[in-house]
């Protein structure tokens, strides 16, 4: 350990802990930390990790209902389809890398969504990615948008699941820190259901997938952190992915689960091998030993530090009985992705790490993984936003009707989106009944005589305008969605990008949101079964505009109950359900006119009726 | 009447093996399927090379397949005058490995582009589309990023005079146009066929069109031919 850094409080600091925090490490271990040690408590307690700010708010969410499999704290959510098939889904976000480095952080994004999908047991049926950017015209921007498109692009279609819905936004608030949030949907037999939590000291800790380089230190960190001038130059914060990788271990995951022979399973992520290490032994309540020696390495010399942190795509740790290593090592090999047995299961509660023969950190898994310190953010209602009813400026006097609709239709966020979609192989797997362009994609699930549903729902500038309304329109809009394809929603994944938290009116945004997302959830009766967090959306330019967006799974009874969109034959009566908003309040009508002036309250009252 | 036997190849990275697989028992074939160290142990009427990105599409799409163990049987399975067909990977596979001429380069508009495309048979005596006539245009999807086919002069000339062009892209009324072209292929070419004319390489995805819930059937019609034409095995 000698050969470590010091710890000093510029080096506490630079990982983004607190001097409150240290002293929380300080009283876990008894001792000071090495600097490995700090380098784990840091990404552990990053908000990517640990949702430290968001924690109480999220308590907030209805989380159960008849369908739930699996609520939040796995992987992913899983509901049931029916009596034999469930669906698993997550919304993940990989919005600071995708800034930086569009082409590889969106394209990582979509293989991080899909390892969490598949190690919970389920195979990857749909990806849906729901985009927000800044708008067009500008290189900077054009450079994120082309470079997330072709990222998505390149990873989805090479592993061969279908992108079959999603949304895109183009809005100013989005021109420094672009949102990437990706959803993944798998289908499985309940009984493969496989959760990440060791259960039985012994068992030995098997590695497989890529292996292990320098690409991506600290990412975790970097995620919950401001974007800066500096932090763009922060591109080994970046992964690359390797989606060729992704489909092998894919599959390899998927045949060992089925094999049986899986006790435990997680993939590495966001913090690499501290995070999958902690949390498996972690949520099993026992302790892992991990020696970094037997760690397939594709850098020379890397320190003990970087390897924890590390976190090259593709790679994956399963808890494995030593009676069914052959097995398994059969299975892995068969797919040819390097499998190594690194270490094994303990009951000492401790997670321990080896190096060269010597121990170089050992802290308390549970502790770590699902003790963090938890803040409770203040919030505040912003000034500068109106309280009174929103009334239209002059502009609305000299309104044309025709002119206007066709600046709405020509804007890039209503347009048609299938210069983005057909980028996407859209058919593979062969179950896409309604693909996307419709408000809801359908798909065919074998082994059921039900359908799947998958839709998406969020207006960014209607949740700036009102965060509590907003964020309740986006699940009423996700829901509706399904309705108008003959589905019923089973559950919704959120994924919730706002700005910096330590704001009281950022954190204010966050908070009203949630809350409203808790509301319609309640009222429509559709849990939410997992999510992720964003905080820290900001650039130089501001923050983004608050934007909670929803995921939501839903089950068609059969064939005969599918509607298609669009209108089918001339001389049909066109109905309009539900009264129109009385406002014109977060239209975008109005921002087009207005601009910088987001006005609020919204009009809610639709969303009222539907509740 | 007998089964026809189909194999369908599976290398790492190949992701159109199971559509193509469903296809095969959409049309209550035999179903043989050949892992790629594997060598095919039994006789079979056809084999399927799928679409996807085998091997990662790494070094050039299909550069690294063609050196897999399976593709030995390939060899000798068409060298015996057996039936071959690659669809989209397994058209640069196909290329690559020196089945059929010319290569697939990247898409003329530099992207990736999955749509529905028409087609017209314009070779209705191969095995691949006894059944289809000339004048029916096909509506069957594309997939894909390297599907523009390149050929010089020449080669382009030994095709047309021996007939080996199989499909071309066209507008939904038949006509050959520019517009219709979805990647920018010499002469609208979407498949050809081998000199010898049983091994065909094509970039849609008839596997794709086999039922009318998913948009539409046109791609049996290909399924069809191969099961009028072929010397069902014993």
């Amino acid at each position: 350990m000698s050969s470590e850094p010091q710890i000093t409080p510029e080096v506490i600091a630079s990982h983004g802990l607190k001097p409150d925090e240290f002293e929380l490490i300080l009283e876990i271990l008894g001792r000071q930390p090495s600097f490995t040690e700090l380098g784990i408590f840091s990404v552990m307690w990053s908000e990517h990790c640990s949702y430290k700010n968001s924690k109480p708010l999220l308590k907030l969410l209805p989380t159960e209902g008849p369908h739930v499999l699996q609520g939040p704290g796995e992987n992913a959510g899983v509901v049931a389809l029916d009596e034999r098939l469930a669906v698993c889904f997550k919304m993940e976000s990989h919005n600071h890398p995708s800034a930086v480095e569009p082409f590889q952080g969106a394209a990582t994004g979509v293989g991080g969504i899909l390892r969490d999908i598949f190690t919970m047991g389920a195979r990857p049926v749909a990806n849906v990615d729901c985009l927000f950017f800044g708008e067009p015209g500008v290189p900077s921007v054009d450079r994120i948008i082309h470079g997330v498109i072709d990222g998505i692009s390149h990873y989805g279609n090479c592993v061969g699941v279908p992108t079959v819905a999603g949304q895109v936004t183009f809005a100013p608030s989005f021109a420094g820190n672009p949102l990437v949030n990706a959803m993944s949907v798998g289908v499985m037999d309940r009984k493969d259901l496989t959760l990440a939590q060791a259960k039985t000291p012994g068992n030995l800790v098997i590695y497989f997938g890529n292996a292990t380089g320098r690409d991506g230190v600290h990412g975790a960190t970097f995620a919950s952190e401001e974007l800066t001038e500096e932090t763009k130059e922060q591109r080994s914060a970046v992964q690359v992915g390797d989606p060729f990788m992704g489909k092998k271990i894919l599959e390899a995951t998927l045949e060992l689960i089925r094999s049986g022979v899986v006790e435990a399973i997680q993939d590495m992520g966001a913090a690499g091998l501290t995070c999958s290490g902690c949390e498996i032994a972690g949520r099993g309540r026992l302790g892992m030993k991990l020696d970094l020696d037997k760690v397939p390495q594709r850098a020379e010399n890397m320190s003990p530090y970087e390897m924890m942190l590390s976190e090259s795509q593709e790679r994956m740790l399963a808890i494995i009985e030593p009676r069914h290593l052959e097995v398994a090592l059969a299975i892995l090999n068969k797919w040819e992705v390097n499998p190594a047995v690194v270490g094994e299961v303990t009951d000492d509660g401790l997670f321990t790490v080896f190096h060269q023969g010597g121990i170089i950190a050992q802290v308390p898994a549970l502790k770590i993984s699902e003790e963090s310190p938890v803040y409770h953010r203040e919030a505040r209602r912003p000034d500068s936003l109106p309280t009174s009813v929103y009334t239209p400026g002059p502009w609305i006097d000299g309104l044309d009707a025709y002119s206007s609709l066709t600046t709405l239709l020509s804007h890039p966020t209503i347009a048609s989106k299938a210069w983005i979609y057909e980028q996407y192989d859209t058919q593979v797997q062969t179950n896409t009944v309604i693909g996307p362009g419709a408000g809801a994609a359908v798909l065919r699930v074998d082994g059921s005589e039900k359908l799947l549903a998958i839709s998406t729902g969020v207006d960014p500038m209607k949740v700036a305008c009102d965060p509590f309304n907003g964020a309740a329109m986006a699940v009423a809009e996700a829901s509706l969605n399904l309705l108008c394809v003959g589905a019923i929603p089973l559950g919704l994944t959120d994924n919730l990008n706002f700005g910096n938290p330590e704001k009281p009116e950022q954190f204010w945004y966050f908070r009203r949101a949630v809350e409203g997302i808790a509301a319609m959830a309640s009222a429509l009766e559709v849990p939410v079964t997992g999510g992720n967090v964003s905080l820290y959306n900001e650039s130089p330019t501001g923050p983004i505009w608050p934007t909670p967006t929803i995921g939501m799974v839903g089950a068609i009874e059969s064939r005969e109950h599918i509607i298609h969109p669009g209108f089918r034959t001339p001389g049909e009566r066109v109905y309009l359900l539900g009264a129109l908003p009385s406002s014109l309040a977060g239209s975008h009508l109005a921002f087009l006119q207005e601009k910088d002036r987001l006005p609020a309250p919204l009009d809610a009252t639709t969303v009222d009726n539907l509740i | 009447m007998m089964t026809m036997k189909a194999a369908c190849v599976t290398f790492p990275g190949s992701n159109c093996d199971q559509d193509m697989h469903r296809a095969i028992r959409l049309m209550g074939w035999e179903l043989v399927p050949l892992w790629h160290t594997n060598s095919l142990d039994e006789q079979v009427d056809i084999i399927f090379i799928p679409g996807g990105f085998s091997y990662g599409d790494y070094l050039r799409c299909g550069a690294l397949a063609r050196f897999s163990p399976a593709m030995a049987s390939i060899r000798d399975h068409a060298s015996r005058g057996g039936l071959v067909m690659g669809i989209c990977n397994g058209f640069q596979i196909l290329c690559e490995a020196g089945f059929l001429p010319g290569a697939l380069v990247r898409n003329k508009g530099l992207h990736f582009h999955c749509t529905w495309s028409h087609l017209r048979a314009e070779n209705t005596t191969s095995p691949f589309t006894g059944s289809v006539s000339r004048e029916r245009v096909l509506r069957i999807p594309i997939a894909h990023g390297e599907g523009n086919y390149t050929i010089d002069g020449d080669g382009l000339k030994r095709l047309e005079d021996g007939n080996q062009i199989t499909f071309r892209y066209c507008a939904e009324d038949g006509r050959i146009t520019d517009e219709a072209n979805p990647n920018g292929s010499v002469s609208n070419i979407a498949g050809i066929i081998n000199d010898r004319g049983n091994i065909l390489g094509m970039m849609p995805h008839p596997e794709r069109a086999m039922e009318a819930i998913l948009g539409g059937e046109d791609g049996r019609s290909i399924f069809e031919s191969l099961a009028a034409s072929a010397p069902v095995s014993t």
